[in-house]
């Protein structure tokens, strides 16, 4: 299987690779997935005080696809506040990453993982 | 040293040079191009002549008479023969059918095709190691059994299976045997004259022979008897109709002769290169090997570099060609079956690569292959969120993950 050149591109430079305290309390983490279906995704997102996503990092386990959807979300969510963020929809990542049908469900995870980590973030803020 | 690197004999390998030369010479108007069924003319003869000759290079290699070699277009269709071909003959006696999970396809899926006709069919577990329990295979047989099939070598994990104990309990139970051999032609010693095996098939592709030719051996003492599946001018003794392709067939000879002349300084070699490999591996931690290391062909190498998923690794690995028992790597999204039949864990099963060694390995090939694959492991380690919950001790199968 081919890989389009922005997966190339985001596999094997991936942005904003690392972890954010999970225990701050302006820190979503989202972590979606299971190994055993092959792909795991970790996704953490460090909100300013106007509720501006100012920081986001991801560490993924998965294909390469997988690897290249977290990274491209992470420079998507940058500056956008959370609800914003939340209208993210996995067609508009694997549109971008020319993703086969084989791999959307890597840009339904990567969907899956922001919701996951703005609904962590709202929890601990009790909103 | 030239790049990209191949590292995945197990799937084809190039024809030897050797091989090549001798098929261009029955191709063109100069070269013996004739049919070998045409008994009236000269072409025709010379054709035959070529023929039988390659029948014998190929019976050489395993010990068996000319007579029991049929030519067929692989070996996905001389699984198809012998399994469709025995059960169809003998049905009368029975239907019902023993093999093993770890199968090719092209065992499985012939079996499920007989179900689909009403034979009852039951696919075996293996052990952990990958290889077959006797026992366990023993009391599978019932009074009704009339075949079992069961591969020489696994094309995934390379383990070599008892077949001559395996073919003794079926002697006992007067079950027909057939073994797909096509992984083990060349690397094993087959010695068919004291095997238990009724049915063995061949590829040429895999022993450094052409693609779209093969052989099934079948047995003529006892006679073992098959139902032909393809009709059409009764050639190969009315078992396998078809023009015989003499370019291939050569082909298919020439690397049967050189197998049998240089298998055993191959398997020496192989074999070296195959342990710097895994021990150049081993430096790392959480690298596992899949299936028995001693009961194992030489060229083969499949393991799992835990935390990290098979097919990314793959992509990291851009000059070197191998494949990968995870998911993604096809279209079912279900990892290797051989693998889960071990009973290696789906996280495993994922993060799987088979590195399979042949004739024009070299030791820098190989050296190169771990420098890369070490520092790919180690990359995409640090990206995997899966292998900073083990560098903090947090038991993954105690994680509820939210599966999708």
């Amino acid at each position: 299987m081919a890989y389009s050149e922005k997966v190339i591109d985001h596999y094997e430079n991936p942005r904003n690779v690392g972890i954010l305290d999970k225990d701050a309390p302006n820190v979503g983490t989202g972590m979606v997935g299971a190994p055993a279906c092959g792909d795991v995704m970790r996704l953490q997102i460090r909100v300013n005080d106007e509720g501006v996503i100012e920081d986001a990092k991801f560490k993924t386990y998965g294909c390469g696809s997988a690897i290249a959807s977290s990274s491209l979300l992470t420079e998507w969510v940058k500056g956008k506040t959370l609800e914003g963020a939340r209208q993210i929809k996995n067609t508009d990542i694997a549109e971008e990453l020319a993703l086969p049908p084989v791999k959307v469900h890597c840009s339904v995870l990567a969907e899956d993982a922001i919701k996951a980590a703005i609904d962590d973030l709202q929890n601990k803020r009790g909103d | 040293m030239k790049l990209p690197i191949y590292f995945d004999y197990s799937a084809t390998t190039p024809c030897d040079p050797r091989v090549a030369g001798k098929m261009c010479g029955c191709l063109t108007p100069d070269g013996v191009f004739g049919n070998p069924a045409s008994r009236s003319h000269a072409f025709g003869w010379a054709a035959e002549k070529l023929v039988e000759e390659a029948r014998e290079r190929v019976a050489d290699l395993v010990n068996a008479n000319p007579r029991e070699i049929v030519w067929t277009s692989g070996a996905s269709e001389s699984d198809n023969l012998a399994i469709k071909g025995a059960a169809h003959f003998y049905q009368k006696r029975g239907k019902h059918i023993v093999t093993v999970k770890t199968e090719h396809k092209a065992v499985l899926d012939p079996c499920r095709q007989l179900e689909r006709e009403g034979f009852d069919v039951t696919y075996l577990d293996v052990q952990e190691n990958g290889l077959l329990d006797l026992d366990v295979f023993r009391e599978a047989i019932r009074k009704d059994t009339i075949l079992a099939s069961v591969m020489h070598v696994n094309n995934e994990i390379g383990v070599i299976q008892d077949i001559d104990a395996i073919g003794n309990i079926c002697r006992e139970h007067e079950v027909i045997f057939h073994v797909d051999a096509a992984q083990s032609a060349g690397k094993v010693a087959i010695d068919l004259a004291r095997l238990p095996v009724d049915l063995m098939s061949f590829s040429a592709h895999k022993i450094y022979g052409p693609k779209g030719v093969g052989v099934l051996y079948v047995r003529r003492k006892p006679r073992v008897r098959i139902e032909a599946q393809m009709h059409g001018g009764g050639h190969e003794r009315g078992m396998r109709s078809g023009t015989l392709a003499t370019h291939q067939i050569v082909g298919m000879g020439e690397a049967f002769r050189i197998a049998k002349e240089e298998m055993a300084g191959e398997n020496a070699r192989l074999l070296d290169l195959r342990n710097r490999l895994c021990e150049g591996f081993s430096v790392m931690e959480e690298v596992h090997v899949n299936g028995d290391l001693e009961h194992r062909v030489a060229g083969n190498l499949n393991v799992s570099f835990n935390f990290v998923e098979g097919e990314s690794l793959m992509m990291a690995l851009k000059d070197i060609a191998v494949s990968s028992g995870s998911a993604c790597t096809s279209a079912s999204l279900e990892p290797s079956y051989v693998l889960r039949a071990l009973g290696r864990s789906d996280e495993l099963a994922h993060s799987s690569l088979r590195f399979t060694l042949g004739r024009f390995t070299t030791e820098e090939d190989v050296d190169y292959v771990i420098e890369q694959v070490c520092r790919q492991v180690e990359r995409l380690r640090e990206l995997s969120p899966l292998w900073d919950m083990y560098k903090e001790g947090i038991d993954l199968d105690s994680v509820q993950w939210a599966a999708h």
